[in-house]
């Protein structure tokens, strides 16, 4: 039963949108479907959050290393969750001008929780992503060691692509005659992502498709329930 | 008789259903109960699904399916071996996507996997999460794989937590444990995007074994640039089947092989057909290249 009725939702609610997205009238049930879906999220994520508090105060209390950073991210939540519940700092709104803050919005310009998220959470984002581009060149310099022969390959069409995205790429070939336009770097790079790179995307994305496809009616059929913690894997 | 029975019913059923919607006017009653504007999808739809239904029937009864090695998942075993061996975690991150993306559902199959091997090895798994839901779900998954192998004392609740639905928030926390803890095996199966590539640098990094498996072909070449095994996009749904073995699952396998061959027909004929086109300039063949490209496969 525990899993037998998870199984017939998840069943229901997939055929629903096949049916929504074919046939016409019964359009506005994948929308329902998908409010269902949002409104069980929104539910899961008090889970969430009590998962969270609960993870961190127990490292707090029980004092385990880097207990600190623990101590800090449930003040943060605490205080975001504060600022966003009570509109700290919102105007009221002009259809409710005798009432508080509460009839304006939580994410308005000059809100308490407009000032965290602009100021502490955009720049904190900024910085892990910012990391990205020392990560790529790490594995880029990984990547691109010319081992065997396709890694040379590989770095030898890496170099044309990277080169013809930058003037001194272009540059470089400008030199060439009109007849041999084709071989200059920069167009040398948009042939290779147009044919070789998209046809090899495409061939994975084929396989993508089908392999959706099926996993989404083994799940529909009930042929893979391994989701629902069956055991059967 | 024996003509309708098999595939042969499959063949005729998908004939009857491409001349139908090739032939019947767009005025016809039949398209106000499916989109006339989607009537090849449905066709190409109901083709692919009676043909994976059909390879499960065949399957289950006893017909044999063969399936090639998938060296990324028979490496689960020996990494989760090897962070036995160092006493060290494993980690399992499965994406950042919630429980209505097919990549995170095909994720718990290899949760499941995962677990039942540390729990036979007596390792450890941590799951970070970043949605409440993916928790609920793997703790239901890992808690049944410690329960198969009979080890249901072993099995902690806690090391399946969540973490937070921000992207970089989740790659901090996730990048910081593991250069802290320094897992020994990472386990990177469902939808990644740019997170990708800062998991598995610092994972590299720490010396971890790591395997990885997504659909998103854009972070692919980032795992296989940064991992020791990658499942490229179809390898990664086909987990569930090669893991299990089971013959409903093996077949539904074969019934994408019918679905991959299908498309290569088609290519095949809207290639020739566009250069058959191109060099005599018939406006026939013109008109049935536009015909394929934009009804059959718009």
């Amino acid at each position: 039963m525990k899993r037998t009725i998870p199984f017939l939702i998840a069943s229901v609610a997939g055929f629903v949108l096949i049916i929504a997205y074919f046939v016409p009238f019964a359009e506005g049930w994948g929308e329902s479907v998908s409010i269902w879906f949002d409104v069980l999220a929104a539910i899961a994520f008090i889970l969430g959050g009590g998962n969270l508090l609960k993870n961190h105060l127990q490292k707090v209390s029980a004092r385990k290393p880097g207990w600190a950073y623990s101590a800090i991210t449930v003040a943060a939540f605490a205080l975001t969750l504060f600022a966003g519940l009570a509109k700290l700092g919102a105007t009221p709104n002009p259809q409710y001008p005798a009432s508080s803050a509460w009839s304006g919005a939580y994410r308005e310009t000059g809100t308490v929780f407009w000032w965290i998220y602009e100021y502490a959470f955009v720049p904190l984002t900024a910085t892990i992503f910012a990391l990205l581009a020392f990560y790529v060149a790490s594995a880029a310099f990984r990547a691109f060691r010319a081992r065997n022969t396709e890694a040379a390959l590989l770095l030898g069409t890496a170099f044309i692509i990277l080169l013809g995205r930058t003037f001194a790429g272009v540059y470089l070939t400008s030199w060439l005659p009109d007849s041999l336009y084709g071989l200059r770097i920069e167009n040398l790079s948009v042939d290779i992502m147009r044919v070789f790179v998209t046809a090899g995307n495409r061939a994975i994305m084929i396989g993508i498709a089908l392999g959706t496809a099926a996993v989404s009616l083994k799940i529909l059929l009930g042929v893979d329930r391994s989701y629902l913690g069956s055991g059967d894997e | 008789m024996k003509l309708l029975r098999g595939p042969w019913l499959w063949i005729l059923a998908a004939l009857i259903m491409l001349l139908t919607a090739a032939l019947v006017p767009a005025s016809s009653g039949l398209w106000r109960m499916i989109d006339y504007e989607r009537r090849f999808l449905a066709v190409v739809v109901a083709v692919f699904c009676g043909a994976v239904v059909y390879w499960i029937r065949h399957a289950r009864q006893g017909g044999e399916i063969t399936v090639r090695r998938v060296p990324g998942l028979e490496a689960i075993d020996e990494a989760v071996g090897r962070a036995t061996e160092m006493g060290r975690a494993c980690i399992f991150v499965p994406g950042i996507q919630d429980m209505n993306e097919v990549q995170t559902i095909a994720s718990m199959t290899v949760l499941a996997r995962v677990a039942r091997t540390t729990a036979q090895y007596n390792a450890i798994v941590q799951v970070p999460t970043a949605k409440s839901l993916v928790m609920t779900s793997a703790r239901e998954v890992v808690q049944a794989a410690y329960l198969a192998v009979g080890r249901p004392d072993a099995y902690n609740p806690d090391s399946i937590y969540y973490v937070t639905d921000e992207q970089f928030g989740y790659v901090a926390h996730l990048s910081g444990m593991m250069v802290r803890d320094r897992p020994a095996a990472c386990f990177y199966m469902g939808s990644f995007f740019a997170e990708s590539l800062i998991l598995a640098e610092t994972g590299n990094a720490i010396g971890a074994i790591q395997i990885a498996g997504t659909a998103q072909p854009a972070q692919l070449p980032f795992f296989v640039a940064a991992c020791d095994y990658t499942l490229i996009g179809e390898e990664f749904f086909a987990a569930s089947a090669y893991l299990s073995g089971s013959p409903a699952e093996l077949g539904s396998l074969k019934g994408q092989d019918v679905g991959k061959i299908i498309v290569a027909v088609i290519l095949l004929i809207g290639v020739t057909l566009a250069t058959v086109a191109e060099i005599s300039g018939s406006p026939a063949l013109a008109r049935a290249v536009e015909l394929l490209q934009f009804d059959i496969l718009n």
